[in-house]
């Protein structure tokens, strides 16, 4: 009774190779992040502190912190999403729910496939073309901004489509059959149901934006810059700003003499900020996830 | 049974009149030019083998087909003697149109919420006004014992049957003189569709119930006049006597009812 026969064998072992051969792919791809990680903190951790975090860089950026830079940052990531994140949720609503399929949506729908495969750098020139020179802001926060935003976009768009994708279309027939409009369906049962989708693709684009450097070299960043240190509100939108993927840049290729640990501690900033952004978005996911009512 | 085409004004007495109604999904033409009126009160059933496009007969009723993009809608249909195509307002149109589809949907809400979607999109606040009425839509529909205590957990955690029952209720939250339903019996449980069909006998005194079913004998026992669609053209429509019996207008008619094919 239930013995094996060949070919029963053959499969098992096939079975066995198969799992065996994924499993260690799938372990593999942890190696590069721990090596990384654990190299740039080892490298950097005679620097690390909080005061690195929050005074300025003195010396020629040799000595000192890294606030401005932190801060600039900051400043880039939260303003782009303030303006890509309404924008790409809205237009994304508009074309999965409310736009029918004719050549127009199409197009629509082929610019944003298109404009989410442009190289940043490409982004970077029509900030300048368009921002800094055509709309006459000049290398500052909001071009710089605006830029990052125009980058992200078409991500969000796709990211949130999807998510609004993943809603069974019976549900909105039920709400249609019983006399809602669309937009009723959508505010009760559309939007409560793929917000946790939305929320994190738009939060995903945090890291992409905190770690672009090509489109806000060219628009706003600078080499240095000096704050108050403490002071959130130390930029304004029309200034020019630091921000962490081009100080690093910068460290690297055009400060000399540098302290080595020097680069490596602004990457962990880099790495850190993004991390804990992820870690944020993971957790909100779980939390409305829990919530998912089907 | 096929009308004069083009007489300029309905049958008075027709609660819903259909006239030379074709539909077409883009170049496929679904539904032939089908003409038929249901009477007040009764429960009209509508039968056929699948892709028979009477689902798509539903959604033309309450012009839900409109949502359907490439969809194409000719001919005419009149619900009390108005045009549904010149309605002031397609949403009230809707609510005066109950529909139960095939697979029972509870909507990712409470209970209470489920039924008390419609009425709420409707305008309606008041909260003593929506217990009362999810109360009884729920009574109706032969579900308020089985989950009065527990109106506040998810609709998408009641079995099956009681997501159909769920489902009706909510097809009678905003007050329908018609309900149609397709298919209801079709993930349910016999005894479940027993109750449901007594559920239907006793409505049939308030409204009037287009019943579109697989069931032959649903028909039969359900109905008091039968259409039998095929292909999207109708094959026989006439008073259950006559289609269920040996001798109905149509040789396929009785093929089909009696199981020789379909």
């Amino acid at each position: 009774m239930f013995t094996e026969t060949a070919l029963g064998k053959k499969k098992l072992r096939r079975e066995r190779a198969a799992k065996v051969l994924f499993g260690m792919m799938a372990i593999s791809i942890v190696i590069p992040l721990v090596l990384i990680v654990g190299y740039l903190v080892m490298k950097a951790w005679p620097l690390l502190s909080w005061e690195f975090l929050t005074t300025n860089p003195v010396g020629g950026m040799r000595r000192g912190g890294i606030w401005p830079a932190f801060l600039g940052t900051l400043y880039l990531v939260i303003i782009s999403l303030l303006i890509a994140a309404p924008i790409g949720v809205l237009a994304a609503v508009y074309l999965n729910e409310y736009a029918r399929e004719s050549w127009f949506t199409r197009v629509i729908n082929l610019a944003v496939v298109n404009l989410a495969g442009v190289p940043s750098i490409v982004h970077a020139l029509f900030g300048v073309g368009a921002f800094v020179l055509f709309a006459d802001m000049g290398r500052s926060i909001l071009a710089a901004s605006l830029t990052l935003a125009i980058m992200t976009l078409p991500v969000i768009i796709a990211s949130t489509k999807e998510a609004l994708a993943s809603v069974p279309m019976s549900f909105r027939e039920a709400c249609w059959n019983v006399g809602a409009t669309r937009w009723q369906t959508i505010r009760g049962i559309v939007l409560p149901n793929s917000i946790s989708g939305i929320l994190t693709g738009v939060i995903l684009q945090v890291s992409r934006t905190a770690g672009e450097t090509a489109p806000i070299l060219f628009t706003g960043a600078v080499f240095s810059k000096r704050l108050q240190e403490g002071d959130l509100l130390a930029y304004g939108l029309w200034d020019q700003c630091m921000a962490l993927s081009s100080h690093l840049f910068n460290l690297t290729t055009q400060v000399t003499n540098a302290p080595e640990p020097l680069p490596y501690a602004t990457a962990v900033v880099l790495l850190g900020s993004v991390l804990l952004v992820n870690a944020t978005a993971i957790a909100t996911r779980l939390y409305l996830r829990s919530r998912k009512k089907w | 049974m096929v009308g004069a085409a083009a007489a300029p004004v309905p049958t008075p007495a027709a609660k819903i009149e259909v006239r030379q109604l074709r539909l077409a999904y883009g170049p496929k033409e679904v539904i032939h030019g089908i003409d038929f009126s249901v009477l007040p009160n009764e429960i009209f059933a509508i039968i056929g083998p699948a892709q028979s496009a009477k689902t798509s007969l539903l959604r033309c009723l309450n012009r839900t087909i409109d949502l359907t993009a490439g969809a194409k809608v000719q001919g005419q249909i009149f619900i009390d003697g108005e045009d549904i195509k010149k309605v002031r307002s397609v949403y009230e149109l809707r609510r005066r149109i109950g529909i139960v589809a095939p697979l029972p949907v509870g909507l990712p809400l409470s209970i209470y919420d489920n039924v008390a979607f419609a009425p709420r999109a409707a305008g309606l606040r008041d909260r003593a006004s929506l217990d009362e009425l999810v109360e009884r839509c729920l009574r109706q529909a032969a579900l308020w014992d089985e989950v009065k205590d527990r109106l506040g957990s998810l609709g998408t955690k009641l079995s099956g049957g009681q997501q159909q029952r769920l489902t009706i209720a909510r097809a009678l939250s905003h007050q329908p003189d018609i309900l149609c339903l397709d298919e209801f019996s079709i993930a349910i449980d016999p005894v479940t569709t027993m109750r449901i069909e007594d559920v239907l006998k006793e409505l049939k005194k308030e409204m009037t119930i287009v019943l579109v079913t697989n069931l032959v004998q649903q028909a039969r026992r359900l109905g008091s006049r039968t259409m039998f669609l095929w292909n999207g053209e109708v094959v026989e429509l006439g008073p259950n006597d006559v289609v269920f019996s040996d001798q109905p207008q149509s040789r396929k008619t009785f093929e089909y009812v009696n199981g020789i094919f379909g």
